[in-house]
């Protein structure tokens, strides 16, 4: 049983990515959505959260609008809209954090 | 695959109803199906149809509507979030004595019944937060 996280605030939300951190376990993916995206800045989170077998990706069309570009060594990979449809079914469920 | 959509973001101060609008026309263009959208809290906004966004903004309301029409979508909007807010179909306008209502067809307001419904008989329900 594998489960989509979707997380769409900001790090400055410390309480909900704590929350959303704890709930993660290995093998589940983490999909920052809207300001969540804002996340991949923070190499040392998302670091943490590869090295815990969690799979990270931020969405294309969030992160296009708000003018981030991943670097390539991070770790996170970038997703679109279809393979946000794509991951949702590849895991078992979905919860979404906000 | 079914999926159910269920959004709680306002249509003004949050992406939520932007980014479940993006999900939805992605998933019914991979071909699947979309048993039903629920609008639940601050989301009940975008139904009405007297919302009159600035031309060079998305109209989310006429966005979901175009949608629901070509896909014959099921659009509900809680009755109970949506009548504290001023959001009434010609029912319930008429029920509470006021002087207008402002959700038409494909929009219709309805109970948790229906969310729970859809939880029931999709294979995935998804949020979108505020």
């Amino acid at each position: 049983m594998s489960t989509l996280h979707t997380l769409n605030k900001a790090p400055s939300n410390s309480s909900l990515w704590h929350d959303c951190q704890r709930a993660l376990q290995a093998g589940d993916t983490l999909l920052l959505i809207e300001n969540g995206v804002y996340g991949c800045a923070d190499d040392t989170f998302t670091a943490q959260i590869i090295a815990a077998d969690i799979k990270v990706y931020a969405l294309r069309a969030d992160l296009a609008a708000r003018g981030i570009t991943l670097s390539g060594d991070s770790g996170v990979a970038v997703a679109s809209d279809d393979d946000f449809i794509r991951l949702s079914i590849e895991n078992n469920k979905v919860i979404s954090w906000f | 695959m079914k999926f159910s959509i269920l959004i709680y973001g306002s249509p003004h101060n949050s992406q939520a109803v932007h980014t479940a609008y993006r999900y939805t026309k992605a998933a019914l263009a991979a071909g699947h199906e979309v048993h039903r959208v629920f609008f639940y809290g601050e989301s009940v906004l975008s139904g009405s149809f007297l919302n009159a966004p600035q031309r060079d903004e998305q109209n989310i309301m006429q966005l979901w509507h175009e949608l629901a029409l070509h896909h014959d979508l099921d659009l509900v909007i809680c009755i109970a979030a949506a009548l504290k807010r001023g959001v009434l179909d010609p029912t319930e306008a008429k029920r509470h004595e006021k002087p207008a209502h402002n959700i038409e067809a494909p929009f219709q307001l309805s109970g948790l019944g229906q969310l729970t419904e859809a939880i029931l008989l999709s294979d995935r329900l998804v949020t979108f937060g505020g």
